[in-house]
């Protein structure tokens, strides 16, 4: 870790940007390959991060792929191989924790690697609990919430349960093709408090129950694996009611201006950040840390909030959050933890799902052919 | 003929004459209606795939050409010029490795007694047939293996083997109509068998030969599911940038695309149409 | 006697005076080889390109590996202490085989592949994976030379005492497995043997069946849209059937993508299709997409041209004077074509209808795009397993099934039509 020595001998905690930072660092790649999750999301990123810092370093060529969803297969398959092509990739906090156990991410030092807040806060503290993982680098805070079409439903729905209400809400609904987050919404609608929603599904009948639910809409329901395809559901009048993330909700409705309310009861929030690939060489992982020390900092995560609702991880950015780059409104009460938005929440249970994962996905599967 | 009408037809012969063709005019229109149905949508000034109200009224607010001003980058974003720059650099390449070596292994295959003629023909035609799920996986693997797995070269020898097929069929077929006297006579006054190729063999088949080409061209520019997993960042062809729209972000930009790419196929179509021609009428076989 | 002329001693001599046989035989010899060394670069070419890589993938359906490393390999103590213990004893294993698990499993942790051996176990034995995530660092903390190794692994967890997990160790002591075969076709180990999953949990069956049958549903659209169309390119005259030939053409020249998300725009509940079918009169909408009927609709349009192409240059061949000649003996127009035209297409039937099938029971990015939960195809379920799921072993053995599957449509479409008689237009 040659680097890490190099950073704090200079203490270069206390440079604010990455440019005076990259002058001790003569041979870093010019080249980088950032793996990210394409649509509103990527642009965010490329407004927010990408192009300051390319700005700032002529010569650099940032090239994208909008592989996350397939982020830890691809890289397992690289580093078999031997031959890992990429430099950073953005991963949800699940697909972090399983690459790390897994040796594909390499540990991160927060505190040695990452810049400081304002104030001298060091990073891990900043950060906070969003560090789930030694090697995650948290960036957002989002939430899978419901969107709604104003205009097509008799009433406002109020509650999550209304997905399960046919009568009050006739229309079809959209929900993700896999059992996390599905499962617990059954559940909650189905009158299990939030606190034995896991428990209950550790057993046999627990689970039957969550499908027994899902039986209910089982009809009714358009299943979507890609955040993109709710929102254009919606604005086709495909369906009424949907899941998807919050900041593509936020895209259609506030610069689209497609006639959907957003649904914030019982959201489920979740992280996602960037881990570095396992064994970089030198002059990429160089080149991948000082772009990472700037990407990551206060202002920067703040800035990407600009474009799009989703929280920065950082204690630090949230007085930083402005409007919106385009449209002027304030950013503050879009985001899912505003006070307003967050009465019912829960966070998508990473050990929980870690565990199960496999047996519930199996077990969705075959409910969906059934 | 029963699908034409003959003037001393009955009553019931016009009926079923008349029922006939306008069935085979649905089904035209079957076939046709989808394609024709993108080119207007790519010229919606929203940016979700629906006929908007607008549009259906033919006011000219409903109309723009922002989805031809996004492909061409004019919003600072040059992703779909990039891809269209990957594709036209790979496609060219794997048609030429396709054309080169199926053209000479389809000469060999059409040579009198060829030794497990069929099994190497069921092969080389395999690639059409294996899916192409079962394809890019092996593929995937394999190519990590060796270092190929998202490359340039990767992609390029992916294709390749996927436009082998097309080339080979299309040769084949002119080359099994090829009167092999010709060959013979050109031996005969004392050509040898590189200048008989080039002078009398090759302008022959060379309609069958583009035409194979064309197709093995088609085939890389519009394959998507091999290059998501062979490919990398570096070699984002224009069907993995749509397909990324139509997954990720649904952006109507891929209509755009699509319409250009609907003139291209028809320009290209009517290329081979007329290269078919030709080659009959080399082959002194009337179209008729 | 004219012949024997040239002979000597009753053996033909060539012009340079070789025997005539022995220089027919070297002559054909020569031209085989020229052939074959025409052919070489490219079969070669298929081989490192495509054959290998298909190879590559099959062997990984019975490799027993987590990562790069064989299961035997990495549990390579336990594998060996595992042979003596009998699952059907009923009882949990000796306290040897605890005491390899621990030296096994600390080397597994550092090596950074416990918890892949968890995720590799919970394919067949559902929670193995968060006992050996749970498991981690406290099992490095065990001493191996210590007397009750056993207490101390179910002190850790309780669920190492289970005799399932045991026997799932065991049954995966080897280099290679059929596991991966066995769940391909919905089978499980368990402790009374290799037995059918529940009628409801049998997935891959239920979608191998799904594929097939829809694949022939759309072979049969098809056929019953290609049929008409190719007859009347046959029958018409030749400037008029070669632009209606285009038509057929230009979808099969449009981007699959393209023709995929105009169906996608044409099908939905507020599509086109739907706004006519209300200003028709009608009150409901239809369910047109992400639904088996969506995706019959386009693939019957993507894989028409594979069906019209093969008919039509069948049906050209056939003289139309045959159907005169059978009206004016007597026959009726259903009699003449049932009895005499039909019969003679029946070779374009079977070429058309075969490749069809064997294109459609491969195809992904359609039942992926407008398939919904009740139109995906087996290809969508192996690249979910690839992709997503990460399961390479079941992907590739899912891949060997529909691979066998595909190649046997393929053999008899060799035998019946001939792969030399694909036609492109």
């Amino acid at each position: 870790m040659k680097l890490v020595k190099t950073l704090l001998a200079t203490s270069a905690m206390t440079v604010a940007a990455g440019a005076a930072f990259a002058e001790g660092h003569g041979n870093m790649a010019n080249e980088m390959t950032i793996v990210s999750w394409g649509g509103a999301y990527q642009m965010s990123q490329t407004k927010a991060y990408f192009e300051p810092y390319s700005a700032m370093n002529e010569g650099l060529t940032i090239l994208t792929d909008e592989s996350s969803g397939d982020a830890v297969t691809k890289l397992r398959a690289m580093s078999e191989a031997g031959n890992v092509t990429w430099d950073l990739v953005d991963a949800v906090a699940s697909d972090a924790m399983r690459l790390c156990d897994e040796g594909l991410a390499m540990e991160i030092d927060h505190d040695a690697m990452l810049a400081p807040a304002p104030d001298g806060t060091p990073a891990s503290e900043d950060f906070g609990d969003m560090i789930v993982s030694d090697c995650f680098i948290p960036q957002i805070v989002y939430s899978t919430t419901f969107g709604y079409r104003t205009d097509l439903l008799p009433s406002k729905p109020e509650s999550v349960c209304a997905i399960f209400d046919t009568d009050a809400y006739p229309g079809k609904r959209s929900l993700e093709k896999r059992p996390i987050g599905n499962l617990e919404w059954a559940l909650i609608c189905d009158g299990v408090s939030i606190d034995d929603v896991y428990s209950t599904l550790e057993t046999e009948e627990g689970v039957a129950r969550a499908f027994a639910k899902l039986d209910t809409i089982k009809a009714d329901t358009i299943w979507w694996s890609a955040g993109a395809e709710t929102p254009q559901l919606l604005a086709d009048g495909e369906a009424v009611l949907g899941s998807t993330y919050n900041g593509r909700l936020f895209s259609a409705i506030a610069e689209q201006g497609q006639p959907i309310g957003m649904l914030w009861d019982w959201q489920m929030l979740d992280l996602d950040g960037w881990i570095i690939p396992a064994g970089l060489p030198e002059d990429r992982l160089a080149r991948v840390m000082d772009f990472v020390y700037y990407a990551t900092d206060s202002q920067r995560l703040a800035d990407q909030a600009k474009y799009i609702s989703y929280g920065p991880a950082r204690q630090s950015s949230a007085p930083l959050v402005g409007q919106h780059a385009e449209l002027g409104i304030d950013m503050a009460p879009h985001m899912p933890l505003d006070p307003a938005n967050s009465v019912n929440t829960f966070l998508f249970n990473y050990e929980w799902w870690a565990n199960y994962r496999d047996d519930m996905d199996a077990k969705f599967q075959a409910w969906l052919l059934q | 003929m029963a699908t034409t009408l003959q003037p001393y037809a009955t009553t019931g012969q016009r009926i079923w004459f008349y029922t006939f063709r306008v069935l085979c005019g649905l089904i035209f229109f079957y076939l046709i209606f989808p394609i024709l149905v993108v080119i207007p949508l790519s010229f919606n000034s929203q940016d979700f795939f629906t006929f908007t109200p607008e549009m259906l009224r033919l006011d000219p607010d409903g109309f723009s050409l922002k989805h031809y001003r996004d492909f061409f980058g004019e919003n600072g974003d040059y992703s779909w010029l990039q891809a269209f720059g990957n594709s036209i650099k790979i496609a060219p390449l794997a048609t030429l490795i396709s054309v080169s070596l199926g053209t000479l292994a389809a000469i060999g295959l059409t040579q009198p007694h060829v030794p497990f003629k069929r099994q190497i023909t069921a092969l080389l035609i395999s690639p059409m047939i294996v899916p192409l799920i079962i394809t890019s996986a092996g593929m995937f693997f394999f190519y990590a293996n060796i270092g190929l797995q998202g490359t340039f070269a990767g992609v390029v020898l992916a294709h390749a083997a996927l436009g082998i097929p097309f080339v080979i069929i299309t040769v084949t077929a002119t080359l099994s109509g090829f009167d092999t006297s010709l060959t013979r006579a050109a031996a005969n006054m004392g050509a040898d068998p590189l200048t008989t190729f080039f002078r009398v063999q090759m302008p022959l088949i060379l309609p069958g030969v583009i035409s194979g080409g064309l197709f093995a061209f088609i085939t890389s520019f519009d394959e998507v599911v091999v290059v998501l997993l062979v490919g990398s960042a570096g070699q984002k062809t224009l069907p993995w940038q749509m397909f990324i729209g139509l997954r990720e972000q649904i952006s109507p930009t891929i209509l755009a695309v699509a319409t250009i790419l609907v003139v291209v196929s028809i320009g290209l179509l009517t290329t081979v149409e007329m290269l078919r021609r030709r080659s009959e009428r080399l082959r002194g076989m009337s179209p008729s | 006697m004219a012949q024997n002329d040239s002979t000597t001693g009753g053996v033909m001599l060539a012009a340079d005076g070789t025997p005539l046989k022995k220089s027919l035989d070297r002559a054909l010899r020569a031209q085989k080889i020229r052939a074959l060394a025409l052919i070489a670069p490219l079969l070669l070419f298929i081989l490192v390109s495509f054959v290998f890589p298909i190879g590559e993938m099959l062997l990984r359906s019975v490799q027993n590996t987590v990562g790069t490393d064989y299961i035997p390999d990495v549990l390579p103590n336990v594998v060996v202490e595992l042979e003596e213990w009998d699952p059907a004893s009923g009882e949990a294993p000796p306290e040897a085989v605890y005491r390899a698990m621990a030296i096994d499993f600390s080397a597994a942790f550092d090596n950074k592949l416990h918890t892949q051996l968890g995720r590799r176990f919970n394919y067949e034995t559902p929670g193995m994976s968060s006992l050996f995530r749970k498991s981690g660092r406290p099992v490095t903390k065990l001493d191996p030379e210590s007397g009750n190794l056993k207490e101390a692994f179910l002190e850790i967890d309780k669920d190492w005492g289970r005799i399932d997990y045991w026997a799932t160790i065991k049954a995966n002591s080897g280099r290679y497995t059929i596991n991966y075969f066995l769940a391909a076709f919905d089978a499980e180990r368990t402790l009374d043997g290799i037995k059918l999953k529940d009628p409801d949990e049998r997935v891959y069956q239920k979608l191998l069946l799904r594929t097939l049958g829809l694949s022939l549903v759309i072979t049969l659209c098809t056929l019953a849209l290609g049929y008409p169309v190719a007859w009347l390119l046959a029958d018409l005259p030749a400037r008029t059937s070669n632009l209606l030939l285009i038509l057929v053409l230009l979808p099969f020249w449009t981007s699959l993508l393209v023709r995929t998300s105009a169906w996608k725009i044409l099908l939905q509940e507020q599509g086109v299709i739907n706004d006519i079918w209300i200003w028709l009169g009608f009150e409901d909408r239809l369910s047109l997409i992400n639904n088996q009927l969506g995706v019959i609709i386009a693939m019957t349009h993507i894989l028409l041209p594979f069906m019209v192409l093969p008919l039509y240059s069948v049906m050209k061949t056939i003289p139309p004077s045959y159907l005169r000649a059978a009206k004016s003996l007597g026959a009726t127009n259903t009699v003449a074509f049932l009895r005499v035209y039909f019969p003679q297409t029946t070779p374009g039937i079977g070429a058309g209808g075969l490749l069809v099938f064997i294109l459609a029971v491969g195809y992904f990015i359609t039942p992926e795009l407008v398939g919904g939960a009740d139109g995906t195809f087996i290809s969508n379920r192996i690249y979910y397993q690839f992709s997503a799921s990460g399961n390479w072993g079941l992907a590739a053995a899912l891949g060997t099934v529909m691979l066998v599957v595909v190649l046997m449509l393929y053999y008899i479409y060799d035998k019946l039509v001939g792969v030399d008689n694909v036609k492109l237009g």
